[in-house]
């Protein structure tokens, strides 16, 4: 027994190593140097004297704006993750149990399209359609009798748009993998046994979905957690964040001690996030 | 307690007519069993009647109301699935105890009412596991105590006890019968078991190729085979064709059958290898039966009956005998086979 497990793991290597090489150079590494960087005074290739620190760490619990910024960025990460599963979840249903053949194909399509276009592409359209004079607003004046003003460029619901339009074809992704493994004659026996079909939701196709939820939930919150282009972009003024504080450090103030440091912050921010959510889950889907 | 009608249902997928123009009237509180081969349309008539899909024409009825517009969760019928279907996210206890909830009982008693529909499928200690936790047979328990522990007015299984093992499938076909007797539930069983079929139901009818080529109660649909099909599918059949002559049939090698009551025309007749009978040397033969003469090709000794085949100057005959005790003859035997006039039924068609 034991010797065949060791066998197994054996057999694993080979297969494990070309990955595991690869994220040794792309992620470890620069990683590390990452953490490096986060605890000196000055990056050395500027030629000015470095020590070592603690200040760029110090400097998030000194000053509140980073973590007032933070709260932001998680508070719009929840709300984009929120909207990403009121939209996505159905349109996954939709897919998966609703929709055959043809149709089906070409309405995945069209979800997944966001996914092959260029994201800044993507985010200047978006421009386009909010802002007054913009599609949206010429739009909605063509067809309603009154005169409106639509301008959500620059607003916080335009930041809100423009991710959830981003980050939903995850949500759509992962819970159509989820809601297509349920086998239909469960849906049939629930209904048989008496269930509603809002019962038959309720208690048998989400909690089977679930695992496919939460995946959607993780894949989406956490990169949003550290946006910085469409909060720059379609926030204006109203779009800073934590993402785009960090990113001003990397690309404006060139202070990359505190760039990093913040980064790495974020990271044990979210994994503390994730960390406190995960028994809830667990529970929710055993 | 309902009684169920299907009236001249229809129902294709694509091309492929699944039934085809199907009438059976399921009596109330009866056990009716479906019987067919793979894929003669049993699940689609139970999914038409359950309300998963519906008749492409024709009408069904339960006590007399058209269920047309009535959705699955208002027709109160309990389905057991081919592959159980039970929920894998929830324990046994919940599974059977699903239906219950969704109407909102109250928990003690629905507690009570699991557990003794666990107990009536000899799982009451399994209630904690999930399904993936059970073995085929369980699952298969399972998914019966799920299906009748809502009283519903019809049961609809779908091969209910094909996973069991005989012991146990013999103990499950006592007690479904118990079961179904005391609540008095219209039963709708599909089987593929034909010795199940003919113990357990008050009718049978046979599909074939989604029509409805015989129906009856058990004695009946056994005895008067009304096609070839009929009475090979349920029971085995030895199948004689010759020309119609005055009183029976005249095989190609000149034998003559008599059959009881001929039908004007009929070319062919059936005689169940039971009712043969092999003649100990030298006793009488029964004035007015069938007699032949023959040379025993093959035996197979299965414990409690031996089968014999018979050739009979180029017609090879089926012969089961009961095992019990005398001395039977052996391979290269020559034989004399009777039957009686009765025990031959004429066929008509395929
Ligand atoms: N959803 C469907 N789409 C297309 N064809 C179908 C569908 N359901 C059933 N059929 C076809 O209809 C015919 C009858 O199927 P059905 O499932 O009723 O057979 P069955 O008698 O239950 O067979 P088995 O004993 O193997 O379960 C089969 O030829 C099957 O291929
Ligand atoms: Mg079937």
């Amino acid at each position: 027994m034991a010797g065949q497990r060791r066998n197994e793991i054996g057999r694993a290597v080979p297969l494990l190593a070309p990955a595991y090489l690869w994220l040794t150079v792309a992620i470890f590494l620069p990683l590390s140097a990452m953490i490096f960087f986060s605890f000196m005074t000055g990056l050395p290739n500027t030629g000015k004297p470095w020590s070592f620190t603690l200040q760029n760490y110090a400097a998030f619990f000194q000053e509140d704006i980073y973590w007032r910024l933070l709260l932001s960025s998680l508070r719009l990460a929840a709300e984009v993750t929120f909207w990403c599963l009121i939209i996505g979840f159905p349109a996954a249903y939709a897919l998966a149990k609703l929709l055959k053949g043809r149709m089906r194909e070409a309405i995945f399509l069209l979800i997944i399209l966001p996914f092959w276009s260029n994201g800044l592409v993507r985010i200047f359209s978006w421009a386009m359609v909010l802002r007054e004079g913009g599609l949206l607003d010429t739009t909605l004046n063509a067809i309603l009798p009154f005169k409106i003003s639509i301008d959500l460029m620059y607003s916080y619901p335009a930041i809100v748009i423009g991710l959830v339009h981003s980050y939903v074809p995850y949500m759509v992704l992962t819970c159509y993998l989820t809601l297509q493994a349920i086998d239909d004659s469960l849906i049939e026996a629930a209904r048989s046994l008496g269930a509603s079909r809002w019962q038959t939701l309720r208690r048998i196709i989400v909690p089977l979905a679930l695992p496919g939820v939460i995946a959607g939930a993780a894949l989406i919150f956490v990169p949003v957690v550290g946006s910085f282009m469409e909060p720059r972009i379609l926030g204006g003024r109203t779009g800073t964040f934590y993402g785009t504080v960090i990113e001003d450090q990397f690309v404006a103030v060139f202070n990359w001690p505190l760039g990093a440091a913040l980064s790495f912050i974020l990271l044990a921010v979210v994994l503390v996030v994730l960390a406190l959510a995960s028994p809830v889950l667990r529970r929710a889907t055993s | 307690m309902a009684h169920v009608s299907v009236r001249n249902v229809s129902r294709s997928f694509g091309a492929h007519k699944a039934l085809d123009d199907v009438s059976i009237d399921f009596p109330d509180g009866g056990f009716y069993a479906l019987l067919g081969p793979s894929g003669s349309g049993k699940t689609t008539l139970l999914r038409l009647i359950a309300g998963f899909d519906f008749p492409d024409e024709g009408q069904i009825a339960i006590d007399g109301d058209s269920v047309e517009r009535v959705p699955v969760e208002k027709r109160r019928i309990g389905m057991m699935f081919q592959n159980y279907a039970l929920f894998p996210n929830m324990s046994v206890r919940d599974n059977v105890g699903f239906g219950l909830s969704v109407r909102g009982e109250p928990r003690h008693k629905m507690a009570a009412e699991v557990q003794a529909a666990l107990d009536l499928v000899q799982l009451g200690s399994l209630g904690e596991r999930r399904p993936h936790q059970l073995s085929g047979g369980q699952r298969q328990r399972v998914a019966l105590a799920r299906a009748f522990v809502t009283r519903p007015r019809v049961l609809l299984l779908d091969e209910p006890l094909s996973a069991l093992d005989k012991a146990l499938r013999v103990d499950m076909q006592f007690e479904l019968k118990r079961i179904q007797r005391e609540i008095g539930i219209t039963t709708i069983f599909v089987t593929h078991d034909q010795e199940e079929a003919l113990t357990m139901s008050d009718r049978i009818g046979i599909l074939r190729d989604g029509r409805l080529v015989q129906e009856g109660p058990p004695d009946e649909t056994y005895e008067r085979p009304g096609s070839a099909f009929a009475a090979t599918f349920l029971g085995d059949a030895n199948i004689c064709e010759g020309i119609a002559i005055e009183g029976g049939i005249r095989l190609a090698n000149g034998t003559e059958i008599n059959i009881e009551k001929p039908v004007k025309g009929c070319t062919r007749c059936a005689i169940r290898p039971e009712r043969i009978r092999i003649a100990t040397s030298g006793a009488p033969i029964p004035a007015g039966d069938n007699r032949l003469h023959g040379t025993i090709l093959r035996r197979v000794f299965a414990g409690n009956i031996i089968t014999y085949f018979v050739d009979c100057s180029g017609l090879e005959l089926k012969v089961l005998v009961q095992n019990d005790g005398s001395i039977q003859p052996y391979i290269n035997d020559a034989v004399r086979l009777h039957w009686s006039k009765a025990s031959t039924v004429p066929i008509v068609s395929d």
